[in-house]
């Protein structure tokens, strides 16, 4: 078989064009995820959802509300609080034909399953030597901000985008949330699918004509001369409102949402910063060892001479998650953070 | 290791002499006198390609980890002799054994263990990592208990698309002690799961005696505590391997769950070609081997007139020359081409399933969903 390399990105399969029409839906993010898993629940017998407390309970994040009685146990299948195995069911049950989508409830919770995410799911294919492919897509909820502790509150997508072999997408619209959902569903590899909780209840524009969005096509959010802004999930919506702010006092901010950390797709970003020079990237994520590093080496690596000013990076601080309000406001980034950061790189 | 755990471990002689009916216990079983000679040659091309893996590991054509399975042959051997072709086998790292009981090439699989393009699996897995998906067998992984998991899933599939099949899933007695087991047994037996649970016992994980490490010894017990039957067998007798493990597919095709069998074996070398065996005394190593499912199995069959010595020179001299031939080839493959190093990282959309052309939007229909709320 013919496979990609892992430095490119796998074009999604297109389906049949259907009439086209400009005709688009309110969505909040989490009613896209929802309307995606429905679609592939509807039109693939193969497709179930598995999970911890997605039936019954109907998702600890509403978003698989109703599914348990419209499709049964068979194909919403709750699950015992067993991350490994629940991952490593959905492993063989896709070596076996079927097309598990698995709810792991938060990120946190994906470290009991790290096994069967690094060292199965993202090595099958390759040690297989080809034979064994492993279409899984694995849901889990990101980021910190409601006051829930240290222990459900970190922003680890990057840890799993560090890994040849996995896909990981971090949509931060209900347009990308319901696109690549049905990309990630089609997907011939494990995906993991990053639920930033803090955006659930954003709400966007959604065409009812059908599309979907690959994984690794970086988009540009807002075009601008002066400064690039880079993010992903909630920082992706901290930057537009960083440079509504910067608007008024005349800098102008492209902003780039990365959409998906692997494949990583950093060209829109190299073109941006020949044409501004500068460069700010925001993640929620700790600051050392960030993805925000690995961006901004990589913007130097390719766009060196087009920078007038060193890259900088917007992250959150180095610390376990506090609980105390106050304290948790001063972990995260928020839109002052960026515009100072902008301010800066332009001084 | 203390003297009182030392005392604990089960030794050989807790088992009863070899069978002097054996050919009477193998008719009860289904089993024709070919099918016993079958278990005798299958054993020896078993020992005889590991003895020359050996060989060339010492000559350097064989890297990495080399774990054998020698002494342990009657596990593999009898129990994959109880499945059908389309039954899925998911297995540990010291899975050469098991590669070949389930038919696949003794050319290709000592390539792979070459590393050679022409390996099973194209020289990017290994010895750890045998493949052969036309054959149903799904993998040697070499994180301990880490395929139990992925035994659950084929299971699944097996079940939720209405098939018959069953999974073999085996391990050693190491993955008792990881969570993983326990996540898997009881997901198994809650969702009724066609697996059977192999667990080779041969009294070591890694150096750590098994009375060091579990707080059991009858490992089979464990999987009373998740409602599935749980059996022992004498891992050192293919014919009993055999029984114990048609017995627990038959059970699980019934769609009774999943089945545990705990099969009693001893490895007579090393954990791996680095092993030095500091752990175990000699005496209890030549105790063992007096127990060798081979030898013991060529006597039986010699005494019960079900093999001449005539045919057990030829099939050792066929065995020679099958081991002679999967070695030449390995040695005239070629490595995987430089190009190979970035191939098989993701698989490309013809590997989509096909029903991504019969999709269409649900965009402003009403749902259930939202109904619901």
């Amino acid at each position: 078989m013919t496979t990609t390399t892992d430095a490119t990105a796998t074009e999604s399969s297109t389906p049949p064009a259907e009439p086209a029409g400009d005709e688009t839906v309110e969505l909040t993010i989490r009613d896209a995820i929802a309307l995606a898993l429905r679609e592939e629940l509807i039109h693939d017998e193969h497709v179930f959802l598995m999970g911890e407390d997605i039936g019954a309970y109907g998702g600890s994040y509403v978003v698989t509300k109703g599914f348990f009685d419209e499709f049964g146990p068979r194909r919403v299948r709750d699950t015992p609080i067993a991350e490994s195995v629940i991952v490593g069911t959905a492993i063989g049950a896709a070596m076996g034909g079927l097309r598990p989508i698995v709810e792991l409830m938060t990120i946190n919770f994906s470290l009991l399953a790290m096994d069967q995410i690094v060292n199965h799911a993202a090595k099958i294919l390759y040690m297989s030597g080809g034979q064994v492919n492993v279409p899984i897509v694995l849901r889990m909820v990101t980021g910190g901000g409601s006051q829930l502790g240290a222990q459900h509150s970190q922003n680890l997508e990057a840890w799993y985008a560090r890994v040849p072999g996995l896909k990981v997408a971090c949509p931060a619209t209900p347009y990308d949330a319901l696109g690549m959902m049905r990309a990630a569903v089609q997907e011939a590899n494990p995906f993991i699918f990053v639920e930033h909780s803090l955006l659930y209840r954003l709400k966007g524009p959604v065409p009812k004509a059908y599309y979907t969005v690959p994984c690794g096509s970086s988009v540009v959010r807002r075009e601008g001369r002066d400064i690039t802004l880079v993010g992903y999930l909630r920082s992706a919506v901290l930057n537009l409102e960083a440079a509504e702010i910067l608007a008024k006092d005349g800098i102008e901010a492209e902003v780039i949402d990365l959409r998906s950390l692997r494949p990583l797709d950093l060209q829109p970003v190299i073109t941006s910063v020949q044409k501004t020079n500068h460069a700010v990237i925001a993640e929620d994520a700790w600051l050392t060892g960030g993805f925000s590093s690995e961006i901004s080496c990589q913007i130097q690596e390719q766009a060196f001479d087009y920078l007038d000013a060193p890259v900088q990076r917007v992250n959150g601080a180095d610390v376990p998650a506090p609980y105390s309000k106050e304290l948790e406001s001063l972990a995260y980034p928020n839109v002052d953070d960026i515009v100072r950061a902008a301010r800066a790189a332009l001084a | 290791m203390t003297a009182e755990t030392q005392a604990e471990q089960p030794a050989a002689s807790d088992w009863p002499a070899p069978d002097e009916h054996i050919r009477d216990t193998a008719r009860s079983l289904g089993l024709s006198d070919e099918q016993l000679v079958g278990f005798l040659e299958q054993m020896q091309l078993i020992r005889r390609f590991e003895e020359r893996a050996a060989e060339m590991y010492t000559r350097r054509r064989i890297g990495g980890f080399l774990h054998l399975y020698v002494g342990e042959e009657a596990v593999a051997v009898g129990a994959v002799a109880a499945l059908r072709p389309d039954d899925d086998i998911v297995t540990h790292y010291r899975d050469h054994g098991h590669a070949l009981a389930r038919g696949l090439p003794p050319r290709n699989v000592m390539a792979e263990l070459f590393g050679r393009r022409t390996g099973v699996s194209h020289g990017k897995g290994g010895s750890m990592h045998l493949f052969d998906v036309e054959r149903h067998f799904l993998g040697g992984y070499a994180i301990v208990a880490g395929h139990l998991p992925i035994a659950c899933g084929l299971g699944l599939a097996a079940q939720y698309r209405g098939q018959d099949r069953v999974c073999l899933c085996i391990f050693g007695d190491g993955a008792v002690n990881e969570g993983e087991f326990h996540e898997a047994l009881n997901l198994a037996s809650l969702w009724k799961l066609p697996i059977v649970f192999l667990c080779e016992n041969n009294l070591y994980g890694m150096g750590t005696a098994l009375a060091a490490a579990s707080a059991t010894l009858e490992l089979y017990k464990f999987a009373n505590a998740y409602n599935i039957p749980g059996a022992r067998c004498d891992g050192m007798n293919a014919v009993d391997c055999y029984r114990a493990v048609r017995d627990a597919v038959e059970h699980c095709r019934a769609g009774k769950g999943p089945a545990f069998v705990e099969a009693m074996t001893y490895r007579f070398r090393g954990h791996s070609m680095a092993d030095p065996e500091l752990y175990r005394s000699k005496e209890e190593v030549a105790h063992w081997r007096q127990r060798d499912p081979i030898v013991v199995l060529r006597t039986q069959l010699l005494n019960a007139g079900v093999l001449t010595e005539e045919r057990a020179a030829q099939i050792e001299q066929q065995v020679e020359a099958t081991v002679d031939d999967a070695v030449q080839f390995a040695e005239q493959s070629e490595p995987p081409a430089p190009s190979e190093l970035t191939t098989d990282i993701y698989a490309d959309p013809s590997h989509s399933h096909p029903a991504t052309w019969h999709r269409r939007s649900a965009v402003g229909e009403t749902t259930h969903a939202e109904d619901g709320r």
